[in-house]
């Protein structure tokens, strides 16, 4: 199928799209080269959820989020926030991104990476004030990293590391959370804490999407699926869409059968 | 006479050469500081190196159009354009072709320079305008350094310093983060030109004191230098600043007092023996800190080690750790444990099994996380949970410090 194809594909009309959606993504397709890595992608974000990307490895997991966020360039495809084009109404989104993506061993101790994430409220000049780092404190509270404030970052271990950016998107107040794999290689302590965090933010109204790769948790941390493997596989609360049928035409033969069994999954 | 050249009390020339120089290296540390962050410290070397092509054509306008052709506004000018043209070549290369970065500032650099080569030879044999003075640009020369030339150098390095302030929250995002960084909203191509052309505008500037080969080390050293004694961006622009101006401010007055002595180079050496200095003598990141503080840690593990084998009997076979037991007035030189020894070793013995306790139950979490086999249990736990744990054990209670 040709590109301009795949573009006109996405071309779905404007009615459909639900103006109060945190995020609403239509026709999106990225590729790396020649090959799409996410292909004609549209996605529904349901207002105050807490939906799992899932899908096997390569599949275009993390790279939606990035399209959708404008960090990788998509072929063809928009993103709408809270109704209105990413670049009016990023304010509103707190992005954590994988841990693999920075340098640990940059000159930066943690209560200044929180500090970051009040950096529009800072604009370019604003000197960091008490009330700005009681803010930060409050957030790293928030995650039970307040001890390590003044520690260089590279410091801290993965799971530290990882509530660290959860804090630091905490800062931003925003209202649709986006996080890339927030419990990849992290310990079960962390994964705690993230966890309570994100149910807390859910019961504070807001809106949490995460790339998820542990199928054993869906079901008790999430209320949506989303299914990918370059094309949308299935969307829905996890009763309806996280079924057996769903996975294994996602994953191909690549769960066993006796792994599926164990995920207590809808009669689908 | 030294003293005179740092207090500016060394005639006109020296005067303005230091005054120049300084906030050269000043506003040439702090920029450096992103570029280093950024790890694009290799790009300025290109922009540095692409500058001479634009000197010689600016050169050779100047003359076709009647004026002189040596005016530095308009020499400095072209060294803009043509280090421009340089860095938007190694960013089309890099992300246009396959090319990885490296290979990139490789072949414009080497490019660029040697066309700036033939156009300053061409220019010799052409013999107008007095050409003479053009290959000063290479290593820089600050003999005939006029009070304009120290404006335009003043100037120049006020703006930047300006800029560097202005941009510095989304710069410190980017080198941190990029990702985090586009999701935020700041164009990431866009800001990496911006920390490029502030390269490029001290490069400019500085083509007159140090000359475009050694421009990069006032870029990149002071940074370097600066890492080693915080863990702070905003503490390390302020200490590269520092360095930066410094090693220019006494490079400077090395250089008047020896006139023989070629400015540029001289700020170099000065920078790299701060650099030296701190690599050594830093608190937490240098050398010695280092291994003092591997020596204090072996150190502890020896006693350790050798406290637990006194308590259960077992022989020492290490010297060192002897030695450190007799020296502390544990052990005598035979291995046998003096008085203070053994209630010493009792004590570690008892603190071992405490641990062993601690790092089993899930209530003590966060205290066994800080276990390393060295550490004080009282320092970790209070009285009242020591004393359940002696409970748990059971057998003689009261051991303790």
């Amino acid at each position: 199928m040709s590109l301009e194809v795949a573009a006109n594909m996405g071309a779905t009309p404007k009615a459909e799209i639900p103006a109060d959606s945190p995020m609403v993504i239509r026709g999106m397709t990225v590729s790396y080269g020649q090959k799409p890595v996410v292909f004609s992608v549209d996605m529904t974000v349901a207002e105050g959820s807490m939906t799992a990307i899932i899908g096997p490895n390569g599949a275009g997991k993390s790279t939606l989020l990035k399209a959708a966020l404008g960090i990788v360039q998509p072929l063809a495809g928009q993103a709408l926030v809270f109704g209105k084009p990413l670049q009016s109404a990023r304010h509103r989104i707190a992005y954590v991104p994988q841990r693999a993506s920075v340098d640990w061993d940059f000159p930066t101790r943690v209560i200044d990476v929180v500090l970051m994430g009040l950096y529009r409220e800072l604009g370019l000049l604003r000197r960091i004030r008490p009330h700005h780092i009681e803010k930060a404190r409050a957030c790293l509270e928030r995650v039970g990293m307040t001890d390590f404030a003044d520690r260089q970052i590279g410091q801290l271990s993965g799971g530290q590391q990882q509530r660290v950016f959860l804090a630091r998107a905490l800062a931003q107040e925003a209202d649709l959370y986006l996080l890339d794999e927030p419990f990849a290689g992290v310990d079960a302590a962390t994964e705690k804490a993230i966890i309570d965090v994100l149910k807390s933010l859910r019961s504070e109204g807001k809106t949490v999407v995460a790339v998820h790769h542990d199928l054993t948790t869906v079901r008790s941390y999430f209320d949506r699926v989303f299914l990918i493997n370059t094309r949308k596989m299935a969307e829905g609360t996890v009763d309806d869409a996280f079924t057996s049928e769903n996975l294994n035409q996602t994953y191909g033969g690549r769960l066993a059968t006796g792994q599926i069994d164990q995920l207590e999954l809808a009669a689908g | 006479m030294f003293w005179n050249a740092l207090t500016l009390q060394l005639g006109y020339n020296a005067t303005l050469v230091t005054i120049g120089a300084t906030l050269l290296g000043i506003a040439a540390g702090v920029t450096g500081t992103f570029l280093y962050l950024r790890k694009r410290a290799l790009v300025s070397d290109a922009i540095s190196h692409a500058t001479l092509p634009g000197v010689g054509i600016a050169f050779m306008l100047m003359v076709l159009l009647g004026g002189d052709g040596r005016a530095l506004p308009g020499l400095l000018l072209g060294a803009a354009v043509s280090s421009w043209v340089g860095l938007l070549c190694v960013s089309w290369l890099t992300q246009r072709t396959r090319l990885s970065e490296d290979a990139a500032i490789g072949a414009v650099l080497s490019v660029f320079f040697g066309f700036g080569i033939v156009l300053l030879t061409v220019i010799q044999t052409m013999g107008a305008g007095r050409a003479a003075g053009l290959e000063s640009f290479l290593l820089g020369a600050t003999a005939g350094m006029l009070f304009n030339d120290a404006l335009v150098i003043a100037g120049g390095g006020a703006l930047t310093l300006v800029a560097v302030l202005i941009l510095r929250r989304p710069m410190t995002l980017l080198a941190f983060d990029p990702e985090y960084a586009a999701a935020r909203g700041i164009n990431v191509g866009r800001m990496d030109l911006a920390i490029m052309a502030l390269a490029l505008a001290v490069t400019v500037i500085g083509l007159k004191i140090v000359g475009l080969i050694l421009i990069v080390a006032m870029l990149i050293i002071p940074p370097v230098t600066a890492r080693f004694w915080t863990e702070r961006t905003d503490h390390m622009v302020m200490i590269t600043g520092l360095c930066g101006g410094l090693a220019a401010w006494i490079g400077a007055g090395l250089s008047a007092v020896a006139p023989a002595m070629p400015t540029g180079p001289i700020i170099v050496l000065v920078s790299f023996g701060l650099f030296v200095a701190s690599l050594l003598l830093a608190p937490n990141r240098g050398v010695l800190a280092v291994y003092l503080r591997h020596v204090r840690f072996q150190r502890r593990v020896h006693l350790r080690q050798g406290l637990l084998a006194l308590a259960q009997g077992q022989p020492i076979y290490e010297a060192y750790t002897v030695r450190l037991l007799k020296q502390a007035g544990l052990a005598h030189a035979d291995g046998v444990p003096t008085e203070a020894g053994r209630a010493r070793a009792a004590k570690a013995l008892r603190d071992e099994k405490r641990w062993e306790l601690v790092r089993a139950d899930q209530a003590f979490e966060s205290a066994a996380a800080l276990y390393d086999g060295l550490r004080d249990i009282e320092t970790v736990l209070t009285g009242d949970q020591i004393s359940e744990i002696d409970q748990r054990i059971g057998g003689p209670q009261g051991v303790a410090s």
